[in-house]
């Protein structure tokens, strides 16, 4: 149980106690608890870790500590021990009695754990040294490997809290929104709206009570940085919102999570509780006078809930529909009061600008887009993960020196951002530095952080189908143009890539989004267009093989490409034979290439999955 | 009246702004939304039963219809779908000989899809009873489905 803090010199009592009991010279073994980590067996390793100490009695010689999400998912489980930084990837239950005995007892290194750079092909033995994190700039996602998420105590001995002592005790609520309006933050969610001017219109809405909300109902499909900020350090979030509802003059505040993100959930409702007891929510926090409550509520999988009116009528019990926003949010959000809605990643910010002030946090990013970005780098790359970088740094840089450059040796096609509103920049415009303003010159958007790298084997017709058909079974159906216009375009595509479309479709597929864009009633509709037109303006040739010479140059669309045996590299081993659903390919001999029926293949590609020799083709 | 279904409104104090979680550990406890459960609620928290059908079915993640002893769940996310998910997909239907939303005739599966599920760098991802399965392909999805009784 923990004890409630009555001021602010309780708490910072409390951390210096922590502080105190705190070893920095024990080691300490961190191990990724994020949810890439956790399909790759990370509870596995962090209780071998757990039982093998206990068995050896190394309580005293070693702490073992179950972290969030260090951000290296394509390396999962990350174990990183502390003091020295050093860095194992991919650990297996079975190499903790080595690194227990090698590297706690002996202080030395075992050598096959270690990180091989890609490039030089050298062994990295330090964290900091990884190439995936040197351009990066961790301020809001750095103390993710460092804390136990479930553990209010690790977070308030990095500092957790401090920032809320102070706006609570030193800052007028006016004073907060002045820093952070001066601080340049952005919504994180994907629009980019000025989270400063947006706290002020909330806190002069007319009326008694008001509502503070965080979004954490990341729909993006391929953007998970929500989740991992939430599951990894859910008091960062907590802090940010408490300072908000203070300064905008709120009592009670909710947090919309994914009902797809179990372990977010869990997280925060324990985050909720411990600030609770200890007095940094509820009734008079820190004796202070001020009152704070916060609920969690669990999203239904409705993509369109991401759109804060549809949220709010989630939040209310009813159907996830947006309505017109003639009177904004702000001033009629929740049960018709005034209401304050930012994305997680937002609020994170909130305590960085409060603790180290508005003129620091304009030291980093652009003119118009200041601070990092945490970004889902996924897709064709060979280090997938979650990174945050400053803004204004380059697609390039993000992609092949974090990275790491594309899978299998392949060639780079487009990066897709922006989730189904998002768009697909090519090859050309990988200098573009990455800010809300930039992004959307290009036609995409900053959307709430997905990054998904496209190679040459990624079609984009089928891609710009792809998110229709996305949005198409997400779209509420409450307005005509997005719920009957995104059904056409689909349509068209069908068309399309089924090998009969015409000449005059790329035309007609951009008045129709013309027509979305206008007339639809929220953000969903009018911006689903964007994945077409982006295709339309930088791969227009793709569309064109599709339409003219009815051939898919990715060789993705499956009634304009045929399966082929290649001949020269069969060597005959009827792997493909057995696993052919359709007796398709007949075994003709050892030695001898296998024969493919075109008449009876379904072009459901699994030859191909299963031959270790790369002998089936597609035209 | 359903005891189950009655602690599960009371536990939210028949707050009508919930009725989005309730509905949510309704599902929990019966693995989908009963008509009985969904009569009883509008009954119990003075909705109407239009308004919670409603909710019930907008929300994909509530299912009407009675669920698989596995509940399989293939994500579709841009990431996933770009490596190839579609098929992965695909031979999961051909080998339970059902397509996506069905259930196979000896309650044994359910097979649904998600638009992503947020675990993006292990992509193809396939989740089973709540455990990912990461790197999905499909020479691995028969393997995969025989793990489980």
């Amino acid at each position: 149980m923990l004890t409630r803090l009555h001021s602010r010199k309780d708490l910072e009592a409390l951390r210096k106690e922590l502080m105190k009991r705190r070893q920095p010279d024990k080691p300490r073994i961190t191990i990724c608890g994020g949810t890439g980590c956790h399909a790759y067996g990370c509870v596995k390793v962090t209780d071998a870790f757990k039982n093998e100490v206990a068995k050896q009695g190394m309580e005293d010689k070693v702490d073992i500590k179950a972290t969030g999400c260090h951000g290296f998912c394509e390396k999962g489980p990350i174990v990183v021990i502390q003091p020295g930084d050093i860095f194992y990837q991919r650990v297996r239950p079975e190499d903790v009695l080595e690194i227990l005995g090698e590297t706690i007892a002996k202080n030395s290194i075992v050598e096959r754990l270690l990180y091989i750079d890609a490039v030089t092909g050298k062994k990295v033995r330090h964290q900091n040294e990884v190439p995936f994190y040197q351009k990066q700039e961790r301020i809001i996602f750095g103390s993710n490997g460092e804390i136990d998420p479930t553990s209010i105590e690790d977070y308030i001995a990095i500092g957790g809290y401090a920032a809320l002592a102070k706006a609570i005790f030193e800052m007028a609520p006016e004073q907060i929104i002045e820093e952070v309006k001066h601080s340049g933050l952005r919504g994180r969610g994907g629009g980019g709206f000025p989270t400063g001017g947006k706290w002020e219109s909330c806190r002069h809405a007319p009326g008694d009570i008001k509502y503070v909300i965080v979004n954490a109902d990341e729909g993006d499909p391929g953007a998970y940085a929500n989740r991992s900020l939430l599951e990894g350090n859910p008091h960062s979030v907590l802090e940010g919102l408490i300072i908000g509802a203070y300064a905008i003059g709120c009592r009670e505040g909710y947090v919309y999570v994914r009902h797809e993100y179990p372990l977010a959930v869990e997280n925060s409702r324990l985050a909720l509780d411990q600030a609770q007891q200890l007095g940094l929510l509820g009734e008079n926090i820190l004796g202070s006078g001020f009152n704070f409550n916060v609920r969690i509520n669990r999203g239904g999988g409705a993509f369109v809930c991401g759109e804060s009116t549809a949220l709010m009528a989630s939040l209310e019990g009813k159907v996830g529909e947006p309505r017109a926003k003639y009177v904004h949010t702000v001033e009629k959000g929740l049960w018709n009061r005034p209401s304050d809605l930012n994305n997680v990643e937002t609020w994170a910010n909130v305590p960085l600008i409060i603790n180290k002030g508005a003129d620091w946090y304009r030291t980093l990013g652009t003119e118009h887009s200041k601070g990092t970005k945490i970004f889902s780098l996924v897709g064709k790359i060979n280090n997938t993960g979650l990174v945050e970088v400053p803004m204004g740094i380059t697609l390039r840089e993000i992609i092949y020196d974090i990275g790491g450059g594309i899978r299998g040796g392949k060639k780079f096609k487009a990066v897709q951002t922006g989730g189904p509103s998002g768009g697909c920049l090519p090859e050309s415009l990988l200098d573009l530095p990455v800010d809300f303003d930039e992004l959307s010159k290009a036609g995409s958007m900053m959307g709430s952080g997905g990054m998904i790298v496209m190679d040459e084997t990624t079609c984009m017709v089928d891609i710009a189908k792809y998110f229709l058909t996305f949005l198409e079974e997400e779209s509420c159906g409450k307005c005509l143009p997005c719920r009957e216009g995104i059904k056409r375009m689909r349509q068209v595509f069908d068309e399309i890539t089924e090998g009969r479309g015409s000449e005059k479709d790329i035309e007609f597929l951009e008045q129709l989004s013309a027509t979305l864009v206008d007339s639809s009633l929220c953000g969903l509709g009018q911006t689903a267009p964007n994945p077409v037109l982006t295709t339309i303006r930088y791969f227009r040739d793709e569309y064109e093989a599709h339409i003219k010479e009815k051939r898919c140059p990715a060789g993705v669309c499956k009634a304009l490409i045929h399966y082929y045996i290649i001949e020269d590299k069969c060597p005959g081993c009827g792997l493909c034979v057995k696993e052919c659903p359709q007796e398709a390919i007949t075994f003709m001999g050892k030695k001898k290439p296998v024969v493919l029926d075109e008449s009876k293949c379904i072009k459901c590609g699994v030859c191909g999955d299963v031959c270790k020799m790369d002998a089936v083709g597609k035209r | 009246m359903n005891e189950k279904v009655t602690a599960i409104v009371n536990k939210y104090n028949g707050d009508r702004g919930q009725l989005v979680s309730i509905l949510q550990d309704i599902q929990t406890e019966y693995y989908y939304l009963p008509e009985e459960a969904l009569i009883q609620v509008s009954e119990s928290m003075a909705i109407p039963a239009s308004q919670v059908y409603n909710v019930a079915t907008f929300f994909r993640a509530f299912s009407l219809e009675p669920r698989g002893k596995h509940l399989i769940n293939v994500c579709l996310g841009t990431a996933c779908h770009v490596r190839g998910a579609v098929r992965v997909l695909e031979k999961v239907e051909r080998s339970l000989a059902i397509k996506r939303g069905a259930t196979t005739k000896e309650r044994k599966f359910t097979l649904e899809t998600v638009n992503c599920m947020g675990a993006c760098a292990l992509g193809p991802v396939v989740k089973i009873d709540g455990e990912y399965f990461g790197q999905m392909s499909t020479d691995k999805v028969d393997n995969l489905l025989n793990q489980f009784e």
